[in-house]
């Protein structure tokens, strides 16, 4: 009997070379005659460029060579994918030229011999600016009184976008009570803890150029960045080694990519840049970033009728790649888990004079669950029901699937009453509102807070994409019987060289060992499209799946000829063909393997080799959901607040590997944590970075975090084979509106009804020094 | 300037300048690059190692500040070829996924269990509270040190187990 | 990330590294543990010409036991004060407070000596040196002097030390038999300094009243001070929870509180009051 791996706790296999300090990331690759990029950047949010003065710099010991706009415009437009109608997209050249528009661009590359030589020649570059009046505020720019931060526009709105489903102004018509409100989500900054790094390396004689890069999409850089420098894509090989983490951070094309590249072809030399911690902070793109104003129709029995939701989202000066698509997935959610049968949103896409917002873990997702899940609790304190009360109301039930929403979306499948009942007896619903009456009764505030999600994963199928939506793998088992797979998507930390392995091991009735993923290498690796949206698994490991079985079906062809059996008798089973009449006669996968390569004695029209190779396109995304529940204390002296309990149920359909579904809840909660209670990206009025370091920044620390409890339930995706559904963003989805709504719970007695996040002692203090009702 | 200095059980000696942090000169001079770089503020972690015996920055400390003493990397924790319990129970816990601060964090892990053989929760967490993860949220990590802790303690023949991960899904 | 050039010295003595900061005057700056000044060299907001390194100099990494004082050499690390036996015995404040600098691998390194020259206004020592009436002992060209710590911190970033000037050791008087002291700290989220630090000894009579008190704030102020007012509302009263609540009100009343993004002056001002209170609490309590 082979071993079934599917569905165990496998220990991942990429971990004893992480453990052991052996990995190598990007900064840990060596070239010889490796020269260092180091950047001047704008100390200015927007200003002039009169003039730069590279003159004591070039003499520096080491300096090989200085680079400013000028010198890179034959360079391309760092790329940006939105496809949305009439949007503007201003010229984002990879070394500013004219102006600076964000504190952070880049304006002038310097590169030395060593890294300290390049950091100091970088210092002694002088760039004289004239400073401008910046525009930080999204409201503000959007207004017609502010000055446009691109010459070629006219104002600073990017772009308009409205999703509308079902009767609005009929739902509002209908509705017993309207309620409005003002929420925002501040940016964040996604801090993967490796910053970005591109090596870059060009041989004249083979016209090859690779790079090099810390990203999650190394396909979609190759052909970005190949546009970019005007070369054949063929000629350029992206590798990623190790990925120190991305959470949407790195799945990007940076200005960074294609300039290391250009430099190194007009050097001839290899040359690496490593962001700096400070880099990182200013010009590697951020998230969330919206404010906006939604309204909630609804009956006096709590049924929401309809939900308008009209926002400014911050996008900052330039788009990268996705920009401007992450609000449109904030509307294509906001239903969330309910039956909403009217829904507008309008987004006004607004130019500052900041980084790019872009793709960061949820992206725009926790901002469409945070508002309904808000709102649902607005419904509830405004009707004096129980919130889970609201939330039971305007469920689908489980048989409504696959529920279509007013948004044009169709839910896979789901079961939302399940997990809502799992989530509040692990959670101790009861128990803690008995508390928290006791302790109102005492000046201790208590909290509990719901959050019901469902969100959009396994992004997607091709025509929701920008650049296609499916997954690729190829499956080939050597000679001696091993097993590579080659996946298109570029995991970076998810863990799924064990997971697709697992896959491609319980199929092939091979052990564990002898798979190994190949990944993030386009010279090996067939074109994919990356790890990103809980995608990896959902379309790569279904990829994975499809191309084992047509593997297994091309084998069977040469077994059966082995055999000497026809073909409709030939079983597979646990690594071996069978006869399926006299199960004696066998061949095992390594022996069909070995004949298909060597190639003697193959059946007419039998294709030697033994690999498969498939791209799998998905029908629908797949909407994984969940409930969280959470309790905690306000301190009212300090505005502190303190989790005392945290229970999440999450369905992310069937489940490949346990453990590792686990670590993905963790570390999704706990970047929501960081955003309900801590963090924020902010801009002086003049543009400047204020939380430019990790000691203005907090990001949570384990003394942060609470003791999470987790359950699951598990209802399978149709829309792929495997039944999963993707799992790397529910985490922090779900969370954030839970944390949020046990606090606004807990301030209920000061007439609190939202708070913004973060939602840090300071603000929590001011709402509690009134009388207490 | 002329430095010489102990990694891992093996002499260094170099002519540096006094500015080299001393991670550079692990990570370029030693070529051990398991040591990683994460902020330049001494708040991530990701450079600790120990400088005779107790957890450090390395991004923190000028190379000439080791001159004459003792580094000891995480390259140097495993042993012919065996894991060292704390590496080993990382893997087992899943106490890592991307692995960028995982060098960093069994370093000091390693300081922890020294100083406090059977640590609590509060007090593992309170140990690693220099050591920044942005994937695990830290409760696996939290595991990871408290079943190394236990393995340490046990008898020797007990850290020789391959243990299997327990199974975490209900 | 990478500092700009300097030159290093290693001197083995205090006068030998005095002469040499005498000799290089303001350009050079001396180096202890580095976790002050080695960051704002990365960032390049210090760039020092000359670094002077104490790390050698060995007389000064010494705690000792002497009597009525304890002496602990400037080089003594947040570490080692934390974990001292002698010190946790007969002055409980201090490791106590050196607990709650930034994280284990900062108090492995950084240094009391350090810190204080540093004087950061958010740092931690600053409100239990003051609470303990330490001595600081400074040598500079013409020998050796010592300083008390209320004298000592002038301002933002700035004491007593005059150019040449290094700080060798600090004299803490032990508590007196069945004194309590704590050091209570709302920490700022990111960088683990204090929004408002309080460290507080008292030591009660025989009828549980407040016999000595000493209260001193950091993390308010552009330096930490005593709160005066406050011990003396408390001498000779019962230290009730209403007691220490009525003392503590506007404790940061005349000071110059600073505001920034982590907290606004109004909520910094009022954090000084509830920690000042929960650290008398604490410290009558143990």
């Amino acid at each position: 009997m082979a071993q079934r791996y599917i569905g165990q706790s496998v220990k991942r296999t990429e971990d004893p070379r992480l453990v052991s300090g052996l990995a190598h990331y990007v900064d840990d690759i060596k070239l010889p005659d490796l020269h260092y990029v180091s950047f001047v950047r704008s100390i200015h949010g927007h200003a002039k460029i009169r003039r730069i003065d590279n003159s004591a710099a070039s003499k520096m010991p080491g300096v090989v060579r200085i680079f400013t706009g000028e010198d890179c415009r034959n360079v391309g437009s760092v790329p940006t994918a939105g496809a949305l109608e009439n949007l503007k997209v201003p010229h984002h050249p990879v070394l500013a030229l004219n102006k600076v528009r964000y504190v952070g661009e880049p304006v002038v590359a310097v590169v030395a011999q060593s890294l300290y030589q390049a950091r100091d020649a970088a210092d002694a570059v002088v760039v004289d600016y004239e400073p401008l009046a910046a525009v930080v505020d999204p409201i503000k720019a959007a207004s017609p009184e502010s000055k446009p931060i691109h010459d070629e526009f006219s104002d600073n709105i990017a772009y308009t976008w409205t999703l509308s489903g079902g009767d609005v102004k009929q739902a509002f018509k209908d509705a017993d009570r309207i309620i409005k409100q003002r929420m925002e989500h501040q940016r964040l900054i996604p801090v993967a803890m490796e910053p970005r790094g591109v090596i870059a390396r060009y041989f004249p004689g083979e016209k090859e150029l690779t790079i090099w890069s810390s990203t999650q999409i190394p396909h979609l850089m190759r052909t970005q960045v190949a546009i970019m420098l005007g070369l054949p894509e063929n000629r350029l090989r992206v590798v990623t080694p190790e990925v120190g983490g991305g959470f949407g951070s790195k799945l990007n094309v940076y200005g960074e990519e294609a300039l290391l590249g250009h430099i190194a072809m007009q050097l001839g030399k290899p040359v690496k840049w490593i962001e700096t911690r400070s880099e990182n902070f200013a010009a590697t793109i951020h998230g969330r970033g919206q404010v906006g104003d939604v309204e909630i129709a609804i009956k006096n029995d709590g049924q929401i009728l309809g939900i308008t939701y009209k926002i400014w989202a911050d996008l900052g000066a330039y788009h990268q790649l996705l920009t401007p698509a992450i609000p449109t997935l904030t509307g294509l959610m906001l239903p969330g888990t309910y039956r909403i049968p009217a829904i507008r949103m309008d987004v006004t896409g607004v130019f500052t004079n900041k980084m790019a917002t872009d793709a960061y873990r949820g992206a725009g997702r926790p901002e469409a669950t945070h508002v309904i899940e808000r709102a649902a609790d607005l419904v509830a304190q405004e009707l004096n029901m129980d919130p889970v009360e609201v939330r039971r109301k305007n469920f689908p039930a489980k048989k409504d699937f696959p529920y279509s929403t007013a948004t044009g979306l169709s839910y896979d499948s789901g079961n939302y009453e399940a997990s809502l009942k799992k989530a509040l007896k692990l959670g101790e619903y009861k128990k803690w509102r008995r508390e928290q009456e006791k302790g109102r009764k005492k000046g201790r505030y208590l909290g509990i807070g719901i959050s019901t999600y469902v969100e959009i994963c396994a992004m997607g199928p091709s025509p929701a994409m920008p650049a296609g939506g499916w997954e690729s793998a190829t499956v080939r088992i050597e000679p001696t019987g091993k097993v590579t797979v080659l996946t298109g998507a570029s995991p970076h930390g998810q863990g799924q060289e064990t997971s697709f392995a697992q896959i491609a091991a319980e199929m092939l009735g091979v052990d564990l060992d002898d798979v190994i993923v190949i990944h993030g290498d386009t010279a090996i690796v067939q074109y994919g499209i990356g790890t990103f949206g809980s995608r990896a698994t959902a379309v790569g490991g279904t990829a994975v799946y499809r191309a084992v079985q047509q593997l297994i079906k091309k084998a069977s062809v040469l077994a059966a000829h082995l055999l000497k059996l026809p073909k409709n008798q030939v079983a597979f089973r646990d690594g071996k063909f069978y006869s399926s009449s006299n199960p004696e006669k066998s061949l095992t996968l390594q022996e069909v393997a070995l004949a298909s390569h060597i190639a003697k004695n193959l059946p007419k029209n039998y294709e030697p080799g033994l690999s498969a190779t498939y791209f799998f396109e998905p029908k629908n995304f797949t909407f994984p959901f969940g409930a969280h529940l959470c309790v905690v204390e306000a301190d009212r002296e300090t505005g502190s607040v303190k989790i005392l309990k945290y229970a999440a149920v999450d369905d992310c359909g069937k489940v490949i590997n346990p453990l590792l579904v686990e670590g993905q809840i963790h570390g999704g909660i706990v970047q929501s944590l960081g955003q309900a209670f801590m963090e924020e990206a902010v801009y002086d009025e003049n543009g400047q970075l204020i939380t430019g370091t990790l000691m203005d920044y907090a990001i949570p620390r384990a003394m942060d975090v609470p003791w999470l409890e987790l359950d699951r339930t598990e209802t399978p995706s149709p829309v792929n084979p495997l039944g999963v559904k993707g799992v790397g963003e529910a985490g922090t989805i779900g969370a954030t509106p839970a944390l949020v709504n046990a606090v606004v719970d807990a301030l209920r007695p000061f007439g609190v009804k939202h708070i913004d996040m973060p939602l840090r002692p300071e603000k929590i203090w001011r709402l509690m020094q009134k009388e207490a009702q | 300037m002329q430095i010489s200095l102990s990694i891992n059980g093996k002499r260094h000696q170099a002519d540096v300048e006094p500015r080299l942090l001393l991670v550079h000169f692990l990570r370029e001079n030693a070529q051990l690059t398991g040591t990683h770089i994460g902020c330049e503020t001494s708040v991530c972690g990701a450079c600790t190692v120990l400088l005779d015996g107790k957890a450090v920055k390395s991004c923190t400390l000028l190379a000439v500040q080791a001159n004459n003493r003792e580094v000891t990397t995480i390259e140097a924790l495993a042993k012919d070829g065996k894991l060292h319990p704390i590496q080993q129970a990382f893997w087992e816990e899943h106490g890592l996924q991307c692995g960028y601060c995982t060098p960093g964090m069994i370093m000091t892990a390693h300081q922890l269990l020294q100083d406090n053989t059977q640590p609590t929760d509060e007090e593992i967490r309170r140990g690693i509270e220099g050591n920044l993860c942005r994937c695990t949220g830290y409760q696996h990590i939290v595991k990871a040190i408290r079943s190394a802790a236990a393995k340490m303690h046990a008898a020797p023949a007990a850290v020789k187990e391959d243990k299997q991960p327990e199974t975490v899904a209900r | 990330m990478i500092p700009e050039a300097f030159e290093y010295f290693s001197p083995a003595s205090t006068q030998e590294a005095i002469s040499l900061s005498r000799r290089y005057g303001t350009d050079a700056k001396f180096l202890s543990g580095g976790h002050s000044l080695v960051p704002m060299m990365k960032l390049r907001l210090a760039t020092p010409r000359q670094v002077i390194d104490l790390g050698g100099i060995q007389e000064l990494a010494q705690i000792s036991d002497q009597g009525e004082k304890i002496k602990i050499g400037a080089l003594v690390t947040h570490r080692a004060i934390e974990t001292s036996q002698t010190l946790k015995n007969r002055c409980a404040l201090l490791p106590q407070t050196a607990s709650e600098i930034g994280d284990v691998q900062v108090r492995n390194r950084g240094t009391i000596g350090g810190s204080i020259a540093h004087a950061d206004p958010a740092a931690d020592y600053p409100a239990a040196l003051l609470a303990l009436d330490v001595q600081i002992e400074i040598e500079g060209d013409s020998g050796r002097r010592q300083v008390p710590a209320v004298d000592f911190f002038l301002d933002l970033f700035t004491t007593a030390l005059s150019p040449g000037e290094l700080i060798v050791a600090i004299h803490v008087p032990a508590l007196p038999r069945g004194a309590g002291s704590a050091y209570q700290k709302l920490r700022q989220q990111a960088s683990g300094f204090a929004i408002a630090g309080a460290a507080a000894v008292v030591s009660k009579d025989e009828g549980g009243k407040c016999q000595k008190i000493a209260v001193a704030l950091t993390g308010v102020g552009p330096k930490a001070f005593r709160l005066t007012r406050v011990e003396e509302a408390l001498r000779g009263k019962s230290l009730t929870e209403s007691n220490v609540t009525r003392a503590c009100k506007d404790v940061a009343a005349g000071v110059d509180v600073q505001g920034d993004i982590h907290a606004s002056t109004e909520y910094r001002t009022a954090m000084a009051d509830v920690f000042a209170r929960r650290a008398i609490l604490a410290a009558a309590a143990g």
